[in-house]
C-alpha cells in the first residue's frame, strides 16, 4: 500500500471517533435509562431483586431480537414473531399439560413447530415473493387465530416443575462467579490474539490502553451484574439460555458464509445474487431460524408465566423490531449486530420495568415505546445519508 | 466584459483535509458550449455545485459573474432565477407521471388549486416541438427511452428561462441515436442564444459540439483553449497530466486452445418472452481477448447475463468449457464452471455499499478463505491485500468501507471479486465505464497481464477506438444475432460500425 497522506489520516480518525460514538452510545443511553430509572424508584429499580427481574424479563425480546436481526439485516421484516411465540408456548402447555406428554420433548415440538411455520413464511417470502411485510401480517393473524382455536379460548396451566425450571430457576452462586471469570478470561484471550493477529497482517491497532481499558470496563460490568444477581437468587437461567444463543448466532453471523451471505443479500441483492449466493434459499433459511427461535421465545414465555395465555406474546415483534433498530441494525438491510439488538432489548425492557415500578399507567408504556421506536429509525436514516 | 455569460473568479474550496478546488478560474462566452473535462475527482462537480447554489455563498472562495453582475447564490432556487440550470446524471425526474406533468413539476401551473390539464398540455406540447420532439405530452414518463427522458429534463430546464445550462455527463446512458438528438438540439439552442456548459468523459462528443475546452485537474484549471486548437489526444494529455504515448497497452499473445465454445445459443426471457439473443456461435480461445461490439442493445449485455445464469428463463444451444458441455442454471454454477462476469452497473450488480472493501472482495469466494469450514479473516485478508496488490488497487485502508473509494478503485475491487474466483473465462461488461483515463490503463494494463497468463477474456465495450485497441478478435452483434467477426488486422471503425447497423 502507499504512504498516507495527512488527510487521509484525519478521515480515518474521523470515522473511528464516529464508529466509536455510535457504538457507545448505546451503552451511554443504557446507563442513562438505569439512572434515571433508579433516581425515580429512589434506587428500587437497581435493587438485586429488580435486576433479577428485568434481565429475566429481557431474555423472550432478547430471543426473539436475536432472529429479527438475520431478518432485517437481509432486507426482510417479520411482525408475527409475537404470535408465532405465543401459539408455540400455547403448543407447548397444551401438550404438556392436557396430554401429559415430556417437558424435553414439548420443548422440541415447540422449536420444530416454530421452524416449520417458519419455513412456510420464507417460502412465501423466497419462492413466491409474496413481501415479508405481507406474509407475515398475515401470520400474526393466522398464528393468533390457530391459537385461539386450540386452546379453546382458556388459559392452560399449571405447568409442571420441569416446565417451570426453564424460566424460573437460577445458577448457584459458585457457577455463577466461574462462568463470569471463564467470560472474562475468554474477553481477554480472544481480544489479544485479535490484536495480534492484527499486529501481525500490520493492521492498524487502536492504542492498547484504550484495547485492555474497555475490556476491563466490560469485566467490571460483568462482574457487578453477576454480583447484583447473586445477591438475589443468581443469574437466571433464560439469561444463560440468551447469552448461548447470542453466542451462537454472532458466531454465524462474523464466521460462516452464510452469515456473510444474509448482509450481502441485504446490502445489495442484485450484486449478491451475482456472485453465485443462492437468495431464495438462504432467505427461506433466516425465516426457519426466525421461526425456531420464537419457538424457543414461546417456551421461555410460557414457562415464566407458569401458563400459556391466548393473548401470550402480543405486541412482541413491535418491541423485537424496535430492539434491532435502537442496537443499529438499518432497516434498509445490509446492517446490524447482536449484541447491539440484546442492548436495545435491554433498553426496551428497562423501559417496560422502569414505568411499571413508577405505576405509571400501561398507556404510557405503549406511547413511549411508540416514539422510541420512530426516534430509532429516524437516528439510523439521519446517521445514514451523513 | 460584456460578451461573458459566466466568469468564476479564483473559486477555491475547501472540504475538511481536502483541497477541491484551488483557486479555479472558469470563463465561458455568451452563446457557447463550453465543455469542461476532468478525471473523476479534478472538481468538476465541485464547481457546478457552486455554480448552481449546492454549496451557498460563503461556503466557498472566490467571485461568481454572470452577465457582469456578481452574483451570491444561497440555493438553487436562487440559481435557478438566475437563469442556470443543472441536468445530472441520475434523472430528477418522475417515472409515473406523463411528460406535461413531469415539466411544469413545481411550477404554478401545477400548484394551483384547480389545475387546467388542456392549458397544460398545449403548453407542454409548445415546449417540446420547441426542441423538435414530436411526443404526445400526455405519455407516461416511464414509457420513454432513458434518453428521451434526458430531453424532457432539459425542456423542464428550458421552461424555467434557463439562460445557462450544465448538463453532467449527459450521454453516459444513452444510445447513439438518442446521443445525436440530444447533441442536436443543443447545437438549435445554441442558435437561440442558450450557453451550454458540457461535462463529459467522451472526447468524440465534445470534439464535435464544443467550442471550447477547460481541463480541470486536481482541483485547478489546467487551460481553456477554443477547440481549434485542440485534439482528443491533447485533451487527454491535459486531464491525466502526462502524455499518454499509448492508452491500450496492446501486446502479441501465444493464443491457446479451445477454451469456451458456444453453439447456436439462444435466450427467452421467461418474464417478457422476449428472445434476447439467438443463434449465437463462438469460441473464445486461452489467452485471447475476444470483443464484443455492438450498438446499445444489440444483445451483447443480455447474451452475457444470461449465459451467466443472471436471468430466468429458457435456453437452448450448447455451451461447451475446455471440451465439456456444461450447464449453467445459476449465476454459482457458472462461478464453478470458472466463469466471471464484470457488470457494466457496478452499483447495481458489483457492490455491497454497506461492505468493507474486503467483504466486497471475498464475497464470490467464501469457500477459499475457510479453515475447518470457517471463514478465517486472517487468511482472507491475506487473500485481498494478494489481490489488491495485484490490480494495484488504491485505499487507505482494506477495512474502509467500498464507497469511500473513486470509480476507478471501485471497478478494481469487482475485478479483484472476480479474480479471486480463479476464473478460466473473464466476461468484462463496459470495464471502463465511468472510470478516468488514468484508472482505464491500469485497467487495459491488467487485462492483457490475465491474457499473457492464458485466461480468456471477453470484453464487451461500445466504445469503438477500446475494442479496437484491446481485442485479437471482435465480434460483432446487432438485434440479438451475430452480425460478422473481424481479426484485429483487419477490423476498422468503419467495418464494425457496418456490421452493427445491419438489420434482420
Amino acid at each position: 500500500m502507499r504512504t498516507e497522506t495527512d488527510a487521509e489520516k484525519k478521515l480515518d480518525s474521523r470515522l473511528r471517533f464516529k464508529f466509536n460514538f455510535q457504538s457507545y452510545a448505546l451503552i451511554l443511553a443504557l446507563i442513562l435509562i438505569a439512572i434515571l430509572f433508579g433516581a425515580l424508584t429512589q434506587g428500587e429499580f437497581l435493587s438485586a431483586r429488580n435486576l433479577s427481574n428485568l434481565f429475566t424479563q429481557m431474555t423472550v425480546i432478547s430471543v426473539l431480537s436475536i432472529g429479527m436481526t438475520f431478518v432485517i439485516v437481509s432486507a426482510h421484516i417479520d411482525l408475527s414473531v409475537g404470535s408465532l411465540a405465543g401459539l408455540t408456548g400455547g403448543i407447548a402447555a397444551i401438550l404438556h399439560v392436557w396430554f401429559d406428554w415430556n417437558t424435553g420433548i414439548v420443548v422440541l415440538i415447540a422449536i420444530l413447530v416454530g421452524a416449520l411455520l417458519g419455513l412456510w413464511q420464507g417460502w412465501w417470502v423466497a419462492y413466491r415473493a409474496v413481501p415479508a411485510f405481507i406474509v407475515t401480517l398475515g401470520g400474526m393473524l393466522i398464528f393468533r387465530g390457530i391459537l385461539i382455536g386450540i386452546s379453546k379460548g382458556q388459559t392452560i396451566s399449571p405447568l409442571d416443575d420441569s416446565f417451570k425450571m426453564i424460566s424460573n430457576s437460577y445458577l448457584p452462586y459458585y457457577i455463577g462467579y466461574s462462568l463470569a471469570a471463564i467470560g472474562i478470561f475468554l474477553l481477554f484471550i480472544f481480544r489479544w490474539i485479535n490484536r495480534n493477529k492484527r499486529k501481525k497482517m500490520g493492521l492498524k491497532l487502536s492504542p492498547s490502553v484504550l484495547d485492555y481499558g474497555k475490556l476491563v470496563a466490560y469485566a467490571i460490568g460483568i462482574l457487578v451484574i453477576t454480583y447484583m444477581l447473586n445477591r438475589y437468587y443468581g443469574i437466571p437461567v433464560p439469561l444463560l439460555i440468551v447469552i448461548a444463543l447470542a453466542g451462537i448466532f454472532i458466531f454465524i453471523s462474523s464466521k460462516t458464509s452464510f452469515g456473510r451471505n444474509i448482509y450481502a443479500i441485504g446490502g445489495n441483492e442484485e450484486a449478491a445474487a451475482l456472485s453465485g449466493i443462492n437468495i431464495k434459499r438462504k432467505t427461506l433459511s433466516v425465516f426457519v431460524i426466525m421461526g425456531a427461535l420464537a419457538g424457543i421465545a414461546g417456551v421461555i414465555l410460557t414457562s415464566r408465566l407458569n401458563s400459556a395465555t391466548t393473548s401470550a406474546g402480543e405486541m412482541y415483534e413491535l418491541d423485537a423490531i424496535a430492539a434491532c433498530v435502537i442496537g443499529g441494525t438499518s432497516l434498509s438491510g445490509g446492517r446490524g449486530n447482536i449484541v447491539g439488538s440484546i442492548i436495545g432489548a435491554l433498553i426496551m425492557a428497562s423501559i417496560d420495568n422502569g414505568m411499571s415500578m413508577m405505576n405509571i399507567d400501561t398507556f404510557w408504556q405503549h406511547i413511549v415505546k411508540g416514539l422510541i421506536l420512530i426516534l430509532a429509525v429516524w437516528l439510523d436514516i439521519t446517521s445514514k445519508k451523513k | 466584459m460584456g460578451n461573458y455569460a459566466l466568469q468564476m473568479k479564483s473559486i477555491t474550496k475547501e472540504f475538511p483535509g481536502v483541497k477541491a478546488l484551488d483557486h479555479v478560474n472558469f470563463s465561458v462566452k455568451k452563446g457557447e458550449i463550453h465543455a469542461l473535462c476532468g478525471e473523476n475527482g479534478a472538481g468538476k462537480s465541485t464547481l457546478m455545485k457552486i455554480l448552481s447554489g449546492v454549496y451557498p455563498y460563503g461556503s466557498y472562495d472566490g467571485k461568481i459573474i454572470v452577465n457582469g453582475e456578481e452574483v451570491q447564490f444561497n440555493s438553487i432556487k436562487e440559481s435557478q432565477d438566475a437563469g442556470i440550470a443543472i441536468i445530472y446524471q441520475e434523472l430528477a425526474l418522475v417515472a409515473e407521471l406523463t411528460i406535461a406533468e413531469n415539466i411544469f413539476l413545481g411550477s404554478e401551473l401545477m400548484s394551483e388549486t384547480m389545475i387546467n390539464w388542456n392549458y397544460l398540455y398545449a403548453e407542454a406540447q409548445k415546449w417540446l416541438s420547441e426542441v423538435g420532439l414530436d411526443i404526445d405530452p400526455q405519455t407516461k414518463l416511464s414509457d420513454l427511452t432513458v434518453g428521451k427522458q434526458q430531453l424532457i429534463e432539459i425542456v423542464k430546464a428550458l421552461t424555467k428561462n434557463a439562460q445557462i445550462l450544465i448538463l453532467d455527463e449527459p450521454t453516459s446512458a444513452l444510445t447513439e441515436s438518442d446521443t445525436k438528438i440530444l447533441l442536436g438540439i443543443l447545437k438549435d439552442l445554441q442558435a437561440k442564444g442558450v450557453t451550454c456548459i458540457y461535462i463529459s468523459h467522451k472526447l468524440d462528443e465534445i470534439m464535435e459540439i464544443s467550442d471550447s475546452v477547460t481541463v480541470l485537474r486536481d482541483g485547478q484549471t489546467i487551460s481553456t483553449d477554443p477547440i481549434q486548437d485542440l485534439t482528443e489526444d491533447m485533451i487527454i494529455a491535459k486531464m491525466v497530466g502526462r502524455k499518454l504515448t499509448e492508452l491500450f497497452p496492446y501486446e502479441k499473445r501465444n493464443i491457446g486452445d479451445e477454451l469456451l465454445v458456444v453453439r447456436n445459443y439462444s435466450f427467452v426471457d421467461d418474464s417478457t418472452d422476449k428472445i434476447l439473443v439467438q443463434d449465437i456461435s463462438f469460441t473464445l480461445r486461452k489467452g485471447e481477448i475476444l470483443g464484443f461490439s455492438g450498438l446499445m442493445g444489440a444483445g451483447r449485455t443480455e447474451l452475457f447475463f444470461s449465459l451467466f445464469g443472471g436471468y430466468t428463463g429458457r435456453k437452448t444451444g450448447e455451451i461447451i468449457m475446455e471440451g465439456e458441455e456444461i450447464d449453467i442454471g445459476d449465476s454459482a454454477d457458472a462461478i464453478r464452471h470458472g466463469i466471471a462476469y464484470v457488470s457494466e452497473d457496478r452499483k447495481r450488480y458489483g457492490l455491497i455499499p454497506e461492505m468493507e472493501i474486503i467483504k466486497n472482495t471475498t464475497l464470490a469466494s467464501l469457500d477459499k478463505i475457510k479453515t475447518n469450514h470457517i471463514l478465517d479473516s486472517y487468511l482472507e485478508l491475506k487473500k485481498v491485500e494478494e489481490i489488491s496488490k495485484r490490480v494495484n488497487l488504491k485505499a487507505h485502508s482494506l477495512e474502509a468501507k467500498v464507497t469511500q473509494l473513486s470509480g476507478g478503485n471501485q471497478q478494481k475491487v469487482v475485478l479483484s471479486k472476480w479474480l479471486l474466483t480463479d476464473p478460466k473465462v473473464l466476461i468484462l461488461d463496459e470495464p471502463t465505464r465511468g472510470i478516468d483515463v488514468g484508472a482505464k490503463r491500469e485497467i487495459f494494463k491488467i487485462i492483457v497481464e490475465l491474457a499473457k497468463q492464458g485466461m480468456g477474456i471477453i470484453m464487451i465495450s461500445s466504445e469503438l477506438p477500446e475494442v479496437l485497441g484491446m481485442s485479437d478478435r471482435i465480434v460483432v452483434m446487432s438485434e440479438g444475432m451475430i452480425t460478422g467477426e473481424l481479426f484485429r488486422e483487419e477490423a476498422t471503425q468503419e467495418k464494425i460500425l457496418k456490421l452493427a447497423t445491419i438489420r434482420g
